[in-house]
């Protein structure tokens, strides 16, 4: 896969703004794959964990928020867990959720909820749900 | 001994066993579980942008009303232990976020409420030999695997009850009430969390290889201290039926309904008429 770099794209706004709100450095990831390899969701995630990251690093933001990734990852830190570099691609993907959640994009429709769901399952579910799939 | 006690939306509603079988447990124990005199939900996930002050107010708000009532607060489930001990640190160590925090919500707090999981309270301030002496009915060596999750172990530093890769505390309890502990490699692996509401097959999926691997190692019984890893693991069952020819659904517990059962307490008392699948039919093959 050819893809082009910009110095703009990767020191711009957009990767400063994830930085911030994840509160991580994208270039202490060395690219080692424990994330992805601890991830259990990555065998579902268009982008693992390490290949986001390496993504955001080169600044190709559009790359990572096009790719289901940050609607898969549960919040486990099992990436931050087994990063020898102290990184958790939890949080990245947080701050990603964050930014389209912020612009009242919402990645589930409450309305659609099962009932069955809402019935049976517990608090703690929808809340934590709402917290992280809905604006 | 009397110690604060938030409950938590969950163990109010779907989880009453979890909260009824812990308090008289402590009763049984010679402590009290006192709940505090206000809360609310804590908001179930602990914000991880760092910038998202909101999400820190709800268990500020549980924090602060703690406060009044000494100097620590227990819970019973994975993800109110996360979500206010993370918060605790975060107003602790951070004076901005704490004037900001705390301005908002209209309550003093400083973060020196120490936030303990039942489990801890059991090891540390109880003793698990004073645990052992209390059982009345032993359970008969039964092999029950101490599923622990994200949330108790995660991220370690901040929050862990234990080691963080290799557990054991669930398991030292258990041997203390006379099981035989299971160990099995997905013990600290998701059950797939807050995704029942969007993607169950990825649940199914994740509760699915915990449930197998726990059985494949031996395990008569799962316990957990999470209601939603207890609801996913209870309702991928089915598929894991479905996939996997001659499978046999394991009951889901909380630690503390074995606990119960273990002290002394009626089937009823423990909620066991709560779980999906009965583990009494188990406890009567053993002999309980």
């Amino acid at each position: 896969m050819k893809i082009k770099l910009f110095k703009q794209e990767i020191e711009g706004s957009s990767i400063r703004q994830i930085e911030r709100s994840s509160g991580e450095v994208l270039k202490n990831c060395y690219q080692c794959g424990n994330c992805s390899g601890g991830c259990p969701v990555s065998y579902e995630m268009d982008l693992p964990p390490s290949q986001a990251i390496r993504f955001l690093q080169l600044g190709k933001v559009e790359e990572v928020k096009k790719a289901n990734s940050m609607w898969l990852c549960v919040g486990c830190q099992q990436c931050f867990s087994r990063c020898p570099k102290s990184v958790s691609a939890a949080n990245l993907f947080e701050a990603l959720r964050q930014m389209s959640l912020r612009q009242g994009k919402d990645h589930r429709e409450i309305r659609d909820l099962p009932v069955s769901f809402l019935e049976k399952a517990p608090q703690q579910a929808i809340v934590c749900g709402f917290r992280k799939l809905v604006s | 001994m009397k110690i604060p006690y938030y409950p938590g939306c969950t163990l109010n509603t779907v989880a009453k066993g979890f909260d009824v079988s812990a308090r008289e447990s402590a009763r049984a124990l010679g402590f009290e579980m006192e709940e505090l005199g206000q809360w609310n939900c804590c908001g179930a996930s602990f914000p991880l942008s760092p910038d998202n002050l909101m999400g820190l107010t709800a268990p500020a708000k549980v924090l602060a009303s703690a406060a009044r009532m000494g100097d620590a607060v227990t819970t019973l489930c994975s993800v109110c232990y996360n979500v206010l001990k993370r918060t605790n640190k975060a107003l602790r160590d951070d004076g901005e976020k704490r004037s900001v925090v705390t301005g908002f919500i209209e309550e003093e707090y400083d973060g020196s409420t120490e936030v303990i999981h039942f489990l801890e309270v059991l090891r540390d301030r109880v003793g698990f030999d004073r645990v052992r002496e209390s059982v009345k009915r032993p359970l008969g060596g039964i092999r029950a695997a101490a599923y622990y999750g994200c949330m108790l172990l995660r991220p370690a530093g901040e929050v862990g009850i234990d080691r963080h890769e290799g557990p054991t505390i669930m398991e030292d309890l258990l041997s203390v009430l006379g099981c035989e502990p299971v160990d099995f490699p997905n013990k600290i692996e998701c059950c797939g969390a807050h995704l029942a509401m969007t993607r169950t097959d990825v649940v199914e999926r994740l509760s699915g290889n915990v449930l197998e691997s726990a059985v494949d190692c031996g395990a008569e019984v799962v316990v957990t201290s999470c209601p939603l890893c207890q609801y996913n693991l209870e309702k991928s069952q089915a598929k894991v039926a479905e996939r996997r020819a001659g499978y046999r659904h394991v009951p889901v517990v909380y630690f503390t309904q074995l606990l119960g059962i273990a002290l002394g307490q009626s089937d009823e008392m423990a909620g066991l008429g709560e779980n999906r699948w009965d583990v009494r039919p188990l406890l009567e093959a053993k002999g309980v």
